[in-house]
């Protein structure tokens, strides 16, 4: 009989002692406040799932992931078409391709309070040079601070020119990674560009497609950064998106218990689409 | 079907190409019979992809024409040729079913559903792939992925001629053998051209009736696979067909002879020309032992199974030799014996001996 060797567990250990740190112990202090109310002084009163539930029928909770929702999916249906449509047409050799990357990535490596600042300079009415333009040049009535239809425009246009980027340089990774000869092999087939685009481009770029948005989708849903330093949540409640008033909750109203609720909530939904979403685009592959 | 027709064919890769050596292609000109089996051979960066692109439309030429029958297909993109192409790689639509990816190029050419239907059956049955016309082709083996890219050159019934790059670079050896007389016995059915490049000699032989040796953008000898080997029009020729190649030893001229090392060998005929650099070819097969003959000396014997290589030294010239049986020792002296028909003087390289008159 062969003897099963356990030692390689021990391999394992020093990834779950770091997991259990900074991710299973926060998370169960999370779990801990979540069940229970305190009034400070280090007392806890036992809550059950009441602020779930309290959370749960809350106006404010389901406008805020209504608003989170409608967000991630603007900047997704904007983002991930017109991401594709920039790798397409960016070049695949020469002197243009290092200076396409970099441009590129440039908006990507500015950190995220200030490309909050930048836009919410650029964008003040009066103030900002977008700002002065649309108002005082184009005569268009134009108010991030005011308008929700104005601040949610802003909104959008920051993420999509801070991220589009992403979606491009995943979507150039599979497009260059197309061998010439499929493009050859396309040419005396006779196929036209739409079907060059359509059975050759697109199936290349479907791994890393998925991750491009998978990792939008994440990172659009638990944004908080730079609307925060844009619009802070307004006007009104008009951009407190699903962290932003998580925020508030949390550590404008120390309301800690209705907070690791949501925290717990607003996790679930992350881990239940990424994954629906995952399992879906990757069950082709399996068959 | 057509004739194939290469008329003063060069190309350079570079916009203003000045010296011959900026050339990937020196002067091509060549004609290929309607219906042939024909092979490019020649070592990597001899030119012989960048000429296949030129045919099949891919790359336009720098200078020169190709017509197919008497049609100038130059200008011509490669969907307006009627052409097919199988690559080194297997491209076949991921997406696809096997029957999808074979109805492709009929489909992208507006052809009606029941024609299609036709002749995507009829090819599969040639292929062997009826059986799989309704699987995903992603999930295919290499063999199968590239006969289904070979499926899609034939599909229509229209093409001049097919064109395989390479197409055997990443089967699996046991089923290159399988995929070579598929495509012998195809050549048979379908009667179009087929142009074949490779690098690798005996598929060269096997499949073609009529190789094109390339070296350095320059064709060197087309000829039948016995003309390529039984009399060689270039050093280069005889050294890169056979294994192991023709001998090439340094000597000087003298009619209808050469002297090597000192030692006079006679020739298939007189030489011709004057000058230049001299060089007596002779293949490792027409050199026998014998009790008489240039002495030398063995330093090596391979045995390689059907025979024995032996590696002799001539002086300070290395020679080889086959030996069927009774290969002598290593360090042993021998009398070797050069087989007068087969030896010729090359003179840079070109051959300078004439034929001596059956």
């Amino acid at each position: 009989m062969r003897t099963e060797n356990q030692k390689a567990w021990f391999f394992v250990l020093p990834v779950l002692a770091l997991v259990a740190f900074n991710a299973l112990v926060p998370m169960m202090t999370v779990v801990n406040y979540s069940v229970q109310e305190t009034f400070g002084n280090n007392q806890f009163f036992w809550e059950g799932l009441g602020w779930f539930e309290q959370i749960l029928r809350s106006d404010r909770f389901q406008a805020a992931l209504g608003r989170q929702f409608l967000f991630t999916f603007l900047i997704l249906i904007i983002e991930v078409p017109l991401g594709i449509i920039v790798a397409l047409s960016m070049p695949r050799k020469g002197f243009w391709v290092p200076v396409c990357l970099v441009l590129m990535a440039l908006p990507m490596l500015i950190p995220w309070n200030v490309v909050g600042s930048m836009w919410n300079i650029f964008t003040l009415p009066k103030i900002g040079l977008l700002g002065y333009f649309l108002n005082d040049v184009l005569g268009i009535n134009y108010d991030m601070t005011q308008q929700p239809i104005s601040a949610w425009i802003t909104v959008i246009v920051m993420d999509v020119w801070h991220w589009t980027s992403l979606v491009v340089l995943l979507c150039y990774a599979g497009l260059v990674s197309i061998p010439d000869a499929y493009y050859q092999a396309a040419k005396i087939d006779g196929a036209s560009p739409w079907s060059v685009f359509r059975y050759i481009q697109l199936p290349k770029m479907k791994t890393v497609l998925t991750i491009a948005v998978l990792l939008r989708f994440m990172d659009s849903f638990n944004i908080y950064t730079e609307p925060f330093v844009l619009t802070g949540g307004g006007p009104g409640n008009s951009t407190t998106l699903l962290s932003i008033d998580l925020v508030k909750i949390a550590l404008g109203q120390f309301d800690l218990g209705p907070a690791a609720a949501m925290s717990l909530i607003y996790f679930a939904i992350t881990l239940l689409v990424s994954w629906v979403f995952y399992t879906l685009m990757t069950k082709d592959d399996a068959e | 079907m057509a004739q194939i027709k290469l008329s003063n064919l060069r190309h350079s890769y570079m916009p203003a190409p000045k010296g011959p050596e900026d050339y990937a292609l020196k002067e091509i000109d060549v004609t290929w019979r309607d219906g042939g089996a024909y092979a490019l051979l020649g070592p990597s960066g001899c030119g012989k992809s960048t000429l296949l692109n030129i045919i099949s439309g891919l790359l336009t030429p720098s200078e020169g024409r190709i017509l197919f029958d008497d049609q100038d297909v130059t200008a011509l993109p490669p969907d307006q040729r009627n052409i097919a192409q199988v690559f080194q790689f297997p491209v076949i639509y991921d997406t696809m079913t096997v029957g999808e990816n074979l109805a492709f190029p009929l489909k992208n050419r507006g052809v009606d559903a029941a024609t299609i239907k036709r002749r995507v059956d009829e090819i599969a049955e040639m292929l062997d792939v009826t059986d799989m016309l309704n699987t995903r082709a992603s999930g295919l083996s290499p063999d199968n992925k590239q006969k289904i890219s070979m499926g899609r050159g034939l599909v229509r019934d229209d093409v001049n001629a097919v064109m395989f790059d390479e197409p055997l670079t990443v089967i699996d050896p046991h089923l290159k053998w399988k995929l070579r007389s598929k495509l012998k016995e195809l050549h048979q059915r379908v009667k179009a051209t087929m142009i074949y490049v490779t690098h690798d000699q005996t598929e060269a032989l096997t499949f073609a009736d009529e190789v094109v040796v390339m070296q350095e953008g320059e064709v060197v000898q087309i000829g039948t696979p016995v003309e390529l080997f039984e009399r060689p029009q270039h050093t280069f020729v005889g050294h890169f067909i056979g294994s192991p190649g023709m001998n090439v030893l340094p000597c000087e001229a003298k009619g209808d002879r050469a002297v090597f090392e000192g030692h006079e060998v006679m020739l298939e005929g007189p030489t011709l020309g004057e000058g230049g650099r001299t060089d007596l070819g002779i293949r490792p097969e027409y050199i026998s032992f014998g009790e008489t003959g240039v002495p030398a000396h063995v330093t090596k014997v391979a045995d390689i199974g059907r025979h024995y290589v032996v590696s002799a030294m001539v002086g300070d010239t290395p020679v080889k030799a086959v030996a069927e049986h009774n290969a002598p020792n290593p360090g042993s002296h021998v009398f070797l014996q050069f087989k007068p028909e087969q030896s010729r003087v090359y003179r840079d390289g070109w051959i300078a001996t004439q034929e001596r008159a059956q």
